[in-house]
């Protein structure tokens, strides 16, 4: 009796989260008449949401940019994000401390204070219109600093003086000793970076206003509230589901990181 | 061992550069902001007080707090609620757990743009879900957004099924450290299921429980897609959230100055309510 109470609303509640899924991609693939029903298969399956859609927006265009924009930044963090990780977790040199309250600082810091000067800084900088608007503002992550830093503390020193010892410089030393033996923090601090920076939509809504230099979430923010898809909701419907898509995607494949890496923020706070 | 002195240096050089550009200088300069009147295209005018006698008397502003408060007190709490069911159910021996755990967990990884589409279509007023299935079962429709009473708590609903899946994780994990000798000691005691919750497992997930508080109020203060999209910030400005006003005043208007002592303003009050939250939680420990 009570596994029954239990998988009735296991169910019910496994349901209410997937069943607005599939409804979505059903309904973009009805023709728009057949949308307004709630039944899952609709009678008739077209592409014609999407073919509209395509020579509607510059979707093939949003979805490049928004790889290259989301891998430049992954990059920087994981790259920028280990050497300071590295130089706080296993170096000694005056002022550490004080950097890495500076970190905490950041951390701690609402980003309401500086959304606006940030922007400005943008103007001054002409870089309103460029990849470098959306890229180089992210290069650097407190979060994953101090990931970095706590998971290289568990890596043993002797380690390093070994390859000190073979005359290996630092760079060398974080590349090729320590990036291979941190894989883990490095698949988490690469995953939440990625899932950020594929999903962020106010700054792009902010210092992007050339439809080609678009990401996918602000292309489609914008036709979704803009009155380009003609109230076509199928075409909406389309367009959310090419964003949706890759990241669901790749959290079908690698559920179990996803999960993982998600939940180490909340255990490091 | 020792390395060469400079090369700790160079490596977090490349970090302080940008925390001096991107996050020292605006700092210092919001502050020099909320002093001026400035539309970027023109000179910066000084302008004294200004931006600080008009934030106080600014109506809208002070709603958008509110709205954004209204949004936390719902949010929180059913998702504290419904994240503490699901995590307790799936903390016994189920069948197909990972199933369940990953279907819950979909809609923490999918942007929230994709999810307020969604959920505009559920919450339609004649062609949504939601009101079709109260049709069917003979109640009246309800205006989710429409209604300037309801709104907020639509957008609080909505949010609750976009998050809940984390939280039920960070549950889990909390729920497990609970050792199971403890529920053994209370069964011999008779105590019943609910007694169990409130005495044993409770106390015990705390830390948990305070993460979740703290990780979804900063959530929450950030409230700006779901809003935008939906209802634009209406009906009546009852979803207008502090984020939305201040992109408004700012990328709308261009008020440099005054969105920047909105922003500040704004921070503070946020910044209040985590050390309160804090100080509760240092005391509770």
């Amino acid at each position: 009796m009570k596994k029954l109470i239990f998988y009735t609303v296991l169910l019910f509640a496994a349901l209410s989260f997937i069943y607005p899924f599939i409804w979505m991609i059903s309904a973009s693939l009805a023709p728009e008449s057949e949308i307004g029903s709630l039944v899952l298969f609709p009678n008739t399956f077209t592409l014609d949401s999407y073919t509209q859609m395509f020579s509607k927006i510059p979707i093939g265009r949003a979805l490049f940019n928004s790889i290259l924009v989301s891998t430049l930044v992954t990059i920087g963090v994981l790259v920028f994000g280990s050497m300071v990780g590295y130089a706080l977790s296993k170096l000694e040199f005056k002022g550490r401390e004080f950097i890495f309250y500076v970190i905490i600082f950041t951390m701690t810091l609402p980003f309401q204070i500086t959304l606006i000067p940030q922007y400005i800084l943008m103007v001054k900088f002409g870089w309103v219109d460029t990849y470098a608007a959306l890229i180089v503002p992210y290069l650097m992550n407190a979060l994953a600093i101090i990931m970095f830093r706590q998971y290289f503390k568990s890596i043993p020193t002797d380690l390093l003086d070994a390859a000190r010892i073979d005359g290996c410089g630092e760079l060398r030393i974080l590349f090729t000793i320590l990036w291979p033996n941190a894989l883990p923090a490095i698949v988490t601090i690469g995953i939440l970076t990625f899932m950020a920076s594929w999903n962020e939509v106010l700054w792009p809504l902010i210092v992007i206003r050339d439809e080609s230099l678009m990401t996918m979430p602000q292309l489609v923010t914008l036709f979704a509230v803009g009155g380009r898809a003609d109230a076509q909701l199928g075409v909406k419907l389309a367009s959310a589901i090419l964003l949706a898509l890759p990241i669901m995607i790749a959290y079908l494949f690698f559920q179990k990181y996803f999960i993982q890496s998600m939940a180490s923020t909340g255990l490091k706070e | 061992m020792k390395t060469r002195k400079i090369t700790p240096y160079l490596l977090v050089a490349p970090y302080i550069l940008h925390f001096v550009i991107f996050v020292a200088f605006p700092v210092i300069f919001s502050i020099v902001l909320t002093f001026h009147k400035w539309n970027i295209i023109s000179p910066m005018k000084f302008s004294g007080l200004d931006n600080y006698i008009r934030l106080f008397n600014d109506t809208l502003f002070l709603k958008s707090i509110m709205n954004t408060f209204v949004f936390l007190i719902i949010h929180i709490p059913l998702q504290i609620f419904v994240a503490l069911i699901l995590a307790e159910i799936l903390n016994q021996k189920i069948f197909m757990r990972g199933f369940f755990r990953a279907a819950f967990f979909m809609p923490v990884v999918v942007s929230g743009v994709v999810v307020t589409m969604l959920w505009q279509q559920m919450f339609a007023f004649d062609t949504g879900l939601l009101n079709r299935v109260l049709t069917t079962i003979g109640l009246d429709k309800v205006g989710w957004l429409v209604d300037p009473d309801i709104a907020m708590s639509s957008i609080a609903v909505m949010a609750t099924w976009k998050n809940v899946g984390l939280y039920v994780i960070l549950f889990l994990v909390g729920l497990q450290t609970v050792p199971p000798h403890y529920y053994e000691a209370a069964d011999l005691e008779g105590a019943n299921r609910f007694q169990k919750f409130f005495y044993i497992t409770l106390p015990m997930i705390k830390p948990t429980m305070f993460m979740v508080i703290i990780l979804s109020t900063i959530g929450g203060f950030s409230l700006f897609i779901e809003p935008y999209i939906m209802t634009g910030g209406g009906p009546l400005n009852s979803t207008i959230s502090a984020v939305l006003y201040i992109y408004k005043q700012g990328f709308f208007y261009y008020h440099m100055g005054y969105a920047s002592t909105l922003g500040l303003f704004f921070a503070l009050i946020i910044l209040i309510v985590i050390v309160i939250q804090k100080k509760f939680i240092e005391r509770e420990k």
